[in-house]
């Protein structure tokens, strides 16, 4: 808390300074003043409510899809060869190049961000899965053969539960990730959220109302790891951040 | 208490050029604890995958009957599941929900662990966790012990808690065993017969019958006496003779 004051402080005084023109640089009072107005005007909780169903849809597509071919290469030695070059292509070519096809392919609304979330979050969490899996220790299946485990049960008693610790900090990992691709995204290829509110505010020059807006994507950001970070209390998964 | 449970014919497994282990043959009576020792690195982990069917010899035969259950040298817990529902793993072929709940509970009782049934492995002394191994291995209706170098993880005093612990536990759920291990104290005073393997390619250099009935103290006459006679033959002791006479041998 004391950090904030002293940056709020340190705000106010870069302010009194005069170093930027009024315009380009808001001072903490018009922001909150600008807080009251987006309050009563709902435009930025509409914003944030379709930014977070657009996160929310990525997010889930990727892990949905992820997590199961992550367990699938991390399993078999010929998938992984196969797909790790393609995957870490993927991995390392940021989604925001795929922004013109995905106007292109989706148009502008909630498609085209979706699937660059898809994009920025389903990497990461295949190869973070596949790499987990291929490190489960041996005795853990030797221990479900002797006891009878076998086939689907063995992936989801097993494998699934031995990388759960590691898949939790990944979802967390992506989820950031999309966060900040959500943002991008919109301010390119979106007709609203709140990336798209950025790029409007900043066509205004309210750039009062454009530090607002930058707080509160912080903040989601921030309160989004923290709900992520809630599933390693899961007392199943507690081993694997205790050791 | 007859037959035989485990028979190895003439089993040999090498891996490509390495002649691991050559020509065993080795019957396992129903209820009889054999040991295996040997230098490290000559096979004995080896033999015992054969034992459980986990692995297959590249020539010989090996027949057994009955539910095998094996015991890792660590971590073969399921980190993910509390002390009762690892054990409960080892009754999975049982139907009846209330059934299972009291097996786990005697169990748990069996090997003093009540209090802990919710405690995840990582909450736990390295005994217990293996107290933990040994009560999920022995419940249910297995058959056969296999244990694999069970106790080196633990200090000396817990390893010889965990021998009278393992005795005891025997004594109440009998099995047939078969311990492998480089402690020839505890091959010793655990074991009807310890067989003592040659390095590699192993074979079987001398096997010793112990009769004092189980469970016996590490300093009984027979146990020290038989203790004395391996480390002679290994090489490790001066005097070869002595109290040798009284290890009855085959």
């Amino acid at each position: 808390m004391a950090v904030v004051a002293i940056l709020v402080a340190l705000w106010t005084a870069v302010w009194k300074a005069g170093i930027f023109h009024e315009s380009a640089f808001p001072s903490p009072l018009a922001v909150l003043r600008g807080f009251g107005e987006e309050i009563r005007s709902g435009r930025l909780f509409n914003d944030l409510i379709t930014s977070l169903f657009r996160v929310s849809c990525g997010f889930v597509i990727a892990v949905a899809t992820g997590v199961p071919m992550g367990l699938w290469m991390g399993q078999r030695l010929a998938a992984r060869l196969a797909f790790l070059p393609i995957i870490n292509f993927f991995r390392n070519l940021s989604p925001l190049a795929w922004i013109p096809f995905a106007i292109l392919w989706f148009g502008v609304g909630d498609a085209s961000p979706i699937f660059l979330i898809f994009l920025a979050a389903f990497f990461p969490i295949a190869l973070a899965t596949m790499a987990a899996v291929a490190n489960i220790p041996v005795v853990y299946f030797r221990v479900a053969r002797d006891y009878g485990l076998q086939g689907f049960e063995n992936l989801t008693q097993v494998a699934l539960s031995a990388i759960m610790p590691q898949v939790i900090t990944t979802l967390r990992v992506a989820a950031g990730l999309s966060w900040l691709v959500v943002v991008a995204a919109e301010m390119i290829a979106g007709r609203d959220g709140l990336g798209f509110a950025v790029m409007d505010t900043r066509n205004g020059l309210r750039t009062d109302l454009l530090v607002v807006e930058m707080i509160v994507i912080g903040l989601i950001g921030v309160v989004i790891d923290r709900l992520l970070a809630q599933l390693t209390k899961i007392p199943s998964v507690r081993w694997g951040y205790e050791r | 208490m007859s037959g035989k449970t485990i028979q190895l014919e003439k089993v040999c497994r090498s891996f490509g050029a390495v002649e691991v282990l050559r020509e065993i043959s080795l019957n396992i009576r129903r209820g009889e604890f054999v040991a295996v020792v040997g230098p490290s690195g000559c096979g004995k982990t080896t033999l015992l995958n054969l034992l459980s069917g986990y692995d297959h010899p590249s020539s010989g035969v090996i027949s057994r009957e009955g539910c095998v259950r094996m015991v890792y040298q660590q971590d073969g817990l399921f980190p993910w599941l509390t002390v009762e529902e690892n054990i409960t793993l080892g009754l999975r072929q049982i139907g009846d929900e209330k059934e299972r709940e009291r097996q786990v509970a005697e169990m748990i009782s069996l090997i003093r662990l009540k209090g802990f049934e919710n405690h995840y492995p990582h909450q736990l002394s390295g005994g217990m966790r293996q107290r933990v191994e040994l009560a999920r291995a022995l419940a249910g209706d297995s058959d056969i012990l296999l244990l694999d170098e069970p106790f080196s993880s633990l200090d000396y005093l817990a390893r010889l808690r965990m021998r009278q612990e393992l005795a005891r536990l025997l004594r109440e759920r009998p099995r047939t065993v078969a311990l492998v291990t480089h402690d020839i104290e505890e091959a010793a005073q655990l074991a009807d017969r310890v067989i003592v393997l040659t390095e590699r390619p192993a074979q079987i250099r001398f096997e010793l019958s112990i009769a004092a009935p189980r469970p016996r103290d590490l300093t009984h006459p027979e146990v020290v006496g038989a203790t004395h006679r391996i480390l002679t033959e290994l090489g490790f002791e001066q005097d070869g003779e002595g109290i040798v006479a009284s290890a009855a041998q085959t």
